[in-house]
């Protein structure tokens, strides 16, 4: 990395870091717990998003502690990665709707194994 | 062996690459067959293109015959050349795709090319009912067995003898089995292409171990190895040279232990059949014995096996021959008794005789095969020459018929018929040889002689003569499906009241009566030398080529300076035209007394023989081609197939069963295992992971805190 782009950069403090660490702690667990509660396909698929977000923020904060933009650029990826993946998955539930004519992921079951 | 082997000295002539084109011309055509094949064309169009081609490539020769004054090597193109260490012999191996033309190449390719055309020609009109569906992909196979057999002839090495060697071997099982949807048809196919394999596992031997003890397969370079001495070492890597390579031409040839894939041959259509049994595929084995003939020659008990399985081969198929009923399979045994009689030539010295035997036969076979077709195509398949009678009474037969009597008159060596010069010439070698085993062949030639003309005439007697009286074959000639034939099958089974022959027209008539001039005309080199006391054409055209007798071996046999031979009595040559005459005709005569003046009495004798229990088995075993067929099955085909079912349970119990099986188990256990946590609740799988999260952030805390103290 070349001086003048780490120059750019101030050392962050311990504690904003933990507070983005934290922050993106309950942005994992706010998803999952979601994920957990939730029957709503569309809702249930939000909640992944939001995990989603949890995980690259947690990654922005540690490129920034350890001054290092490869984090930042592997959320650039993730995120267009998910906008891909969200048309996909929405289109999914789209189709899941019209055969079931409802949203509940209870509908699906049957897919199990046992 | 005193150095005087007068194989001529080649000259490079690059200005002859023409003669390359009746090669290329076959394979050209057989290209245009295949696109015709592709697009389904209905006309004959491939019937023409491959005539055509097989017709100019005759010219190309005959053009090549005028123009020659010696033997040349024409370079076309390298086709393979390696070098390794310091290059020359045995440190290179070189086969290009040339020509060695001598008089021998020449004599093949003229009645290769030219029979090929006629075959292809009377084939046009014979195979019309396939148009559109077998038509091109027949023509196809006839182009590219005239290819390989150019190939094969014209080549100067012997790569290229080996390229054609396998061709024509390709092109027979493709042309044998060209019914594929009638199992026989593809049984003889693969019967015919594995015997011939066997035959070639000896030739490619015989091959490899001319390069390993002379360094090179090209013609000119192993004849001048010859002519240099390259002889005089006499050891067994030599000496076993030429019984591999005679095992390739025995297989090739249809010989002992060899020839029972030949009679089954005939299930492919008859113009396969005429050019198999004349002009291509069996000559080969001739042809290449004559042209490698300097090497048979240096092991003398080399040649005398080659006699001693001709001659066998002769007698066996000759017996044979005589108890058969069906017309197309006593030709067949005699193309194979025919080819022991070239066969005894070689062995006792005489390529003059062998090869001239290979011309004439070649013509008065093609013709009986194409009579026989003709009668075939016309009867709807009737073969049978017990239910075929008085052909020649019929109007539209009388043609075939009395071209099938001079192919008839040549084979059973008619006397001065051409065929009889060239048995003659044969037998005239055996009997005056100075070695007593193959004066004692001689004589059991002549017998053989005998026989052919009994079992030849049997066949005319029946099939031609005598009263009117014929029944349709009951399968039908199931690749016609013009109009007229449709109508045919609907009467049959017919008799004669309801059945309607469907008499040859101008190219099946047209062909025969070719070929029968063709059979009276290779007569004339031999009546020329009878009568004017010239130089027989046919001798001069072998002697000036590698095929020439060398003088070791003219000298052992009283060739030339020994005191004239004697037969009975009289001079040599008369005495054998007296026996050959008397053991023709005889033959003839009691085929007619038994076939045609009284046909009972053929039973009677049959009948007569069967009641004698010493004697019974004779007749019955002739009838059964001397058990051959099931002698081999019980000899190679069952073991075989006991070993395959082994090797079959093996496989499916071992190999399949407990390890393909056995592995293919283990995930389906693991999955029985693991099923139950695949229950469909989507929130279910959600909870493993979080339990996976929390598992890992435990594990994480349990560091961080052990790091603490």
């Amino acid at each position: 990395m070349s001086e003048a782009l780490s120059s750019a950069f101030t050392i962050a403090a311990p504690t904003q870091i933990s507070i983005a660490l934290a922050i993106s702690a309950i942005l994992f667990s706010l998803g999952l717990i979601g994920f957990l509660c939730r029957r709503n396909l569309i809702i249930m698929f939000l909640c992944t998003e939001l995990m989603f977000q949890g995980a690259a923020l947690a990654m922005i904060a540690f490129a920034r502690m350890r001054m290092d933009v490869s984090g930042q650029v592997f959320v650039i990826f993730i995120l267009t990665v998910a906008a891909a993946e969200a048309a996909l998955a929405l289109g999914l539930v789209v189709l899941l709707y019209r055969r079931r004519e409802t949203l509940n992921s209870e509908a699906w079951a049957d897919l199990g194994e046992s | 062996m005193n150095g005087e082997l007068s194989i001529p000295q080649v000259v490079i002539a690059p200005e002859l690459a023409w003669v390359g084109l009746a090669i290329l011309l076959p394979l050209l055509s057989a290209v245009v067959c295949a696109i015709c094949g592709a697009l389904r064309v209905k006309n004959k169009l491939p019937a023409i293109v491959t005539a055509l081609a097989l017709a100019i490539s005759f010219v190309i020769i005959v053009q090549a015959y005028f123009a020659y004054s010696g033997p040349v090597q024409v370079p076309i193109f390298q086709w393979m050349t390696f070098q390794w260490g310091a290059g020359g012999p045995f440190h290179s191996f070189t086969a290009n795709c040339s020509l060695y033309i001598d008089s021998l190449t020449l004599y093949w390719m003229l009645f290769v090319t030219g029979l090929g055309t006629l075959i292809t020609i009377y084939a046009s009109e014979y195979m019309e009912g396939d148009r559109g569906s077998g038509y091109s992909r027949f023509f196809f196979g006839i182009s590219i067995f005239l290819f390989a057999m150019s190939a094969l002839v014209l080549g100067d090495n012997l790569a290229m003898l080996y390229l054609g060697w396998e061709g024509v071997g390709l092109a027979s099982y493709l042309l044998i089995g060209y019914n594929y949807d009638r199992p026989s048809a593809v049984a003889a196919a693969k019967k015919a292409f594995i015997m011939n394999r066997v035959g070639d596992l000896g030739l490619a031997l015989g091959i490899f171990m001319l390069w390993a003890n002379y360094g090179t397969i090209q013609y000119s370079e192993l004849f001048a190895a010859m002519n240099s001495g390259g002889q005089s070492a006499v050891d067994w890597h030599i000496s076993v040279i030429p019984f591999l390579l005679m095992l390739g031409a025995f297989g090739k040839s249809a010989q002992i232990p060899l020839f029972t894939w030949l009679p089954d041959a005939m299930e492919g259509p008859t113009p396969v059949s005429a050019l198999i049994h004349a002009a291509t595929m069996v000559t080969a084995g001739v042809y290449l014995i004559a042209r490698l003939y300097p090497f048979f020659e240096l092991h003398p008990e080399a040649l005398a096996t080659v006699a001693w399985i001709g001659c066998a081969t002769a007698l066996l198929a000759a017996t044979i021959g005589m108890a058969q009923y069906d017309i197309k399979r006593v030709f067949a045994y005699s193309t194979i008794s025919q080819l022991g009689y070239m066969f005894l030539g070689l062995g006792v010295g005489t390529t003059f005789g062998a090869c001239y035997h290979t011309l004439t036969h070649a013509f008065f076979k093609a013709l009986l095969f194409l009579t026989a077709g003709a009668i075939m195509h016309g009867f709807a398949g009737q073969l049978d020459l017990r239910k075929l009678s008085g052909l020649r009474h019929v109007a539209g037969w009388r043609i075939v018929s009395w071209t099938m009597f001079v192919g008839c008159l040549w084979l059973s060596a008619f006397p001065y018929t051409a065929a009889f010069f060239s048995k003659d010439a044969i037998l005239l070698q055996a009997l005056t040889s100075a070695r007593a085993d193959f004066r004692f062949l001689g004589w059991m030639g002549l017998f053989t002689a005998a026989l052919t003309a009994y079992y030849t005439f049997r066949v005319w007697f029946r099939v031609c003569a005598g009263p009117v009286h014929f029944e349709a074959g009951s399968e039908g000639h199931h690749d016609h499906d013009d109009g007229h034939h449709a109508q045919d099958r609907r009467d049959a089974p017919g008799t004669h009241a309801t059945f309607h022959p469907h008499a040859p027209r101008w190219a099946i008539n047209g062909v025969l009566l070719i070929l029968a001039i063709g059979a009276l005309a290779v007569g004339l080199p031999a009546y020329k030398t009878v009568f004017m006391h010239e130089d027989n054409w046919a001798q001069q055209m072998i002697a000036h080529s590698s095929a020439y007798e060398g003088a070791g071996l003219a000298d052992a046999h009283g060739h030339s300076d020994a005191p004239t031979p004697t037969m009975l009595g009289m001079d040599a040559h008369t005495g054998l035209t007296v026996v050959g005459s008397t053991a023709s005709v005889g033959g003839i005569l009691v085929a007619w007394f038994f076939h045609l003046r009284s046909r009972k009495s053929a039973d009677q004798l049959r009948a007569a023989l069967l009641r004698r229990w010493w004697l019974g088995w004779i007749p019955t075993a002739m009838e059964h081609k001397w058990y051959v067929d099931q002698i081999y099955h019980a000899l190679f085909r069952l073991p075989m197939w006991i070993g395959a079912q082994i090797l079959n349970f093996g496989d499916r119990h071992f190999l399949d069963g407990v390890l393909v099986d056995g592995i293919a188990k283990i995930p389906l256990a693991l999955g029985r295992v693991f099923r139950p946590l695949y229950s469909g609740a989507l929130q279910g799988y959600a909870v493993t992971m979080a339990g996976g999260v929390a598992l890992v952030l435990a594990w994480a805390s349990w560091v961080w805190l052990r790091g603490v103290h």
